[in-house]
């Protein structure tokens, strides 16, 4: 049996199965994400004081410039597959997984100095927000890089099969990574510098 | 045996080019991706859980109609800390609540109703091979399950499970001290994921994979009302994530959303940081909470539509309001949820836009259920057990909805708030409402699922049976809930002068609950006897127009022998002229 519109598109939508899917889910984050920046508002707006310059802005800006560098490579991580150029796709989506694991690596710097100091998240309200809003996600940037791992280790056999599939799956997790990047674009001003 | 002789037959029904490897039993029962095992499986979970729920609440009958008194066969086997020498404790009573509460909603009706009901007919009703995404389908299921097992063993812990009723509230959730909560946060945290996982698959079916010619304004009504449902899941839920998460944190990580600074308890300060904010539980909460009315009600609505249109052989009366009015509904339901805080303080400027928008939703509401009403005028009605139920929620939900209005005006809410009126409202809307359309459905479906029909006598008795005992459960809680009587008190509120009056009710609603139980043996005796012995149908017993009645009873792997192709709109019954009664969407018309 074969599900129809997997990978090519249904006329009258415009659009495969997966993609819509990848919206929808996007929409939910956005929901999910949406409830998080309120809650933030909030707590801000009903605060007697709020704690400035808690966070090193170099670090954050640091990561800033990583995850927009991550995007632009997951873009031509696609476009090269558009192209048929397998190599260069490698070598893109590679650079997109490095440059994760190297905002991890920043924020687990980030996490142990505070956490060094004895400010945990039952410090202040401040830093609560600001662990559930940067764990959570940091826990979205872990999916995306479960994922592109598969797509560079055993789900790469399927551009073979069926290069059409593959390009699609690159750019429904491309979707999915633009949008935990706009997150992080929102999260950096919103804790870093306000 | 049985299963193999079906499955023997299905092999030779399928056409020749449709080969598909032998699954074995683990695949095919259990980790399955097809949607009606997986539809079956929810249905079947949803329905144990419907039981389990249904036995937390006779207990609480027992305590609330004869406080003090030692539970009878079970009180022993509760344990010391839950019924000492048998007499309940007002901990134990306040966790039957809380988990009555969870149970029904988010393990028992939405599961049924749109997991069960959702996965097994809709991809049928559009002509669809399956789901859209059949893998994530059953992953939806198995993360459900696990969201269960977790609500499930929070019983376990001598402490007990949540007991700050359904909707948590905070700080009272947060600052009781037991692992329930933690439990019921984690549990939470499954469930949504389940039903994000469902929503997406069920939205993208029914945009990706309908059949042609199947276009929008032919889908018969229950398509659109899951469709619209499965949008309320997809958006409404993530808020109650972000805030089950909050709480979540709250509780273990030792930060204070939900805990406003110098909280005092037992005297105590709470050594938290402070500067929370309890109101922004309740307002994300019932974000998720009142379109979640909406997740229990459509879907509903959407069964009792198929099945008047089916036995009033009429089309249904105003197919094109009542899908305006479902998608309507479905987006005002995004702004009523602060109607559930009028006592909260939250200003009179808050109080009058929300009761404006509450006011406006009872209007497609009310379109609908006028609609459904309308559809009987005229027509000569089979009086099936699945029509009984289906007729049975129009005056059941009417009430219910009616009894709503004046809880949406915050001047008469203010008296009306935490009493029994409230409970007695909303029942009437879950129980002899959504309920009995779900069992309505089952009735309905149960041919096309297992290939043999049900009993009516026993389903007319089952009917019957329940109609009364479930009216007097929930009539005399308007009587209680007008005269002041609390929704929360262990005893009833014995102690109070102004519930004199009406505590003896309470023996009554607690024979008619004990009563719907004993009632609802005949429904489980007919579900499993008619599973072996009950008759033999062929594709459409019902003599029904939607496409679900063209595939094969059961229908195997892949639904359809032939592609099906749609002709028409979903309700031609009676058409002048025809050569039958039904003139079913996959039969072209005759030259």
């Amino acid at each position: 049996m074969n599900i129809p519109y997997t990978v090519e598109e249904r006329p009258d939508s415009g659009l495969a199965n997966g993609k819509l899917g990848i919206w929808l889910f996007l929409a939910s984050e956005v929901m999910l994400f949406g409830a998080l920046f309120s809650t933030y508002i909030i707590l801000r707006t009903g605060a007697t004081e709020w704690p400035h310059g808690e966070l090193s802005v170099p670090l954050g800006a640091l990561n800033t410039v990583l995850l927009i560098s991550s995007s632009v490579t997951m873009v031509m991580a696609w476009a090269m597959l558009k192209l048929h150029n397998w190599g260069r796709h490698r070598l893109y989506l590679l650079a997109t997984f490095a440059l994760a694991g190297i905002f991890l690596v920043n924020k687990y710097f980030e996490y142990s100095d505070h956490l060094a100091r004895g400010e945990g998240p039952s410090h202040s309200t401040f830093l609560a927000i600001y662990f559930t809003l940067t764990g959570l996600h940091g826990l979205h940037i872990v999916g995306g890089m479960v994922v592109m791992a598969y797509l560079l280790g055993p789900g790469a056999k399927l551009w073979k099969q069926n290069p059409d599939q593959f390009t699609n799956r690159i750019e429904y997790t491309g979707l999915y990574w633009h949008f935990v990047d706009l997150v992080w674009i929102f999260l950096f001003p919103v804790l870093y510098l306000l | 045996m049985e299963k193999t002789a079906t499955h023997a037959t299905h092999a030779h029904e399928h056409p020749p080019h449709e080969h598909h490897e032998e699954l074995g039993w683990w695949r095919k029962y259990v980790f399955s991706t097809d949607h009606k095992v997986i539809g079956i499986q929810y249905a079947i979970t949803g329905l144990l859980f419907l039981l389990f729920g249904f036995g937390l609440m006779m207990l609480m009958r027992w305590q609330l109609a004869f406080p003090g008194k030692p539970i009878p066969l079970i009180g022993q086997w509760l344990g010391q800390s839950r019924a000492a020498n048998g007499i309940m404790l007002p901990e134990f009573y306040n966790q039957l609540g809380a988990m009555h509460g969870t149970i029904m909603v988010f393990l028992g009706v939405v599961p049924l109703a749109v997991g069960g009901f959702g996965n097994f007919v809709m991809p049928l009703q559009i002509g669809a091979p399956d789901m859209a995404f059949p893998k994530i389908n059953m992953m939806s299921y198995w993360v459900y399950f696990i969201g269960g097992v977790v609500m499930l063993a929070s019983f376990f812990p001598t402490t007990g499970a949540a007991q700050s009723g359904w909707t948590s509230y905070a700080p009272l959730s947060i600052i009781t001290g037991t692992s329930g909560q933690t439990y019921w946060l984690v549990g939470m945290i499954f469930l949504i994921t389940s039903s994000l996982l469902g929503s997406i698959n069920f939205i993208t079916t029914i945009v990706q994979l309908r059949a042609k010619g199947l276009s929008y304004m032919r889908l018969p009504f229950f398509v659109w009302a899951q469709l619209v449902t499965s949008f309320l899941l997809l958006l409404a839920f993530p808020p109650l994530e972000a805030a089950g998460i909050l709480q979540l944190m709250d509780k273990v990580a030792g930060t204070s959303f939900f805990l406003p600074s110098g909280l005092i308890i037992s005297g105590k300060p709470l050594a938290v940081a402070g500067q929370g904010n309890p109101l922004l539980w309740q307002h994300l909460f019932w974000f998720l909470a009142h379109p979640e009315v909406y997740v229990l009600i459509l879907p509903a609505m959407g069964i009792v539509a198929e099945i008047i249109a089916n036995n009033t052989r009429k089309p249904l009366w105003g197919y094109k309001a009542l899908v305006y009015s479902v998608v309507f509904l479905g987006f005002m339901s995004f702004i009523v949820w602060a109607h559930h805080m009028f006592m909260t303080g939250m200003g009179t400027t808050m109080s009058a836009f929300f009761q404006t928008t509450t006011m406006i939703i009872s209007i497609p509401s009310v379109v609908i259920l006028t609609a459904l009403l309308l559809s009987l005028w005229g027509a000569s009605i089979r009086f099936t057990t699945p029509m009984l139920f289906a007729l049975a929620f129009l005056p059941m939900f009417g009430i219910g909805g009616l009894t709503g209005l004046p809880l949406g005006l915050a001047p008469s809410d203010i008296h009306l708030h935490d009493t029994y009126y409230v409970i007695g409202h909303f029942h009437y809307v879950v129980a002899p409402g959504t309920i009995f359309a779900l069992f309505a459905g089952i009735y309905h479906w149960f041919p096309k699922a297992t290939g043999r029909k049900m009993n009516e006598l026993l389903g007319k008795l089952h009917f019957w049976g329940s109609l009364v005992c479930i009216n007097l459960v929930f009539m005399p809680m308007f009587i209680q809930g007008l005269a002041g009587m609390n929704r929360r008190m262990y005893d009833g509120g014995a102690q109070y002068a102004h519930n004199q009056g009406v505590l003896h009710w309470n023996v009554v609603q607690g024979y008619a609950a004990w009563g719907l139980g004993l009632f609802q043996i005949f429904f489980i005796i007919n579900f499993f006897m008619s599973l072996k012995w009950g008759k033999a149908v062929d594709k459409n017993p019902w003599e029904a127009t939607t496409l679900e009645w063209l595939a094969p009873s059961p229908p195997g792997h892949g639904n359809f022998l032939t592609e099906p192709i749609v002709y028409r709109a979903p309700y031609e019954y009676s058409v002048p002229g025809a050569a039958k009664d039904f003139s079913p969407q996959f039969e072209p018309e005759k030259a």
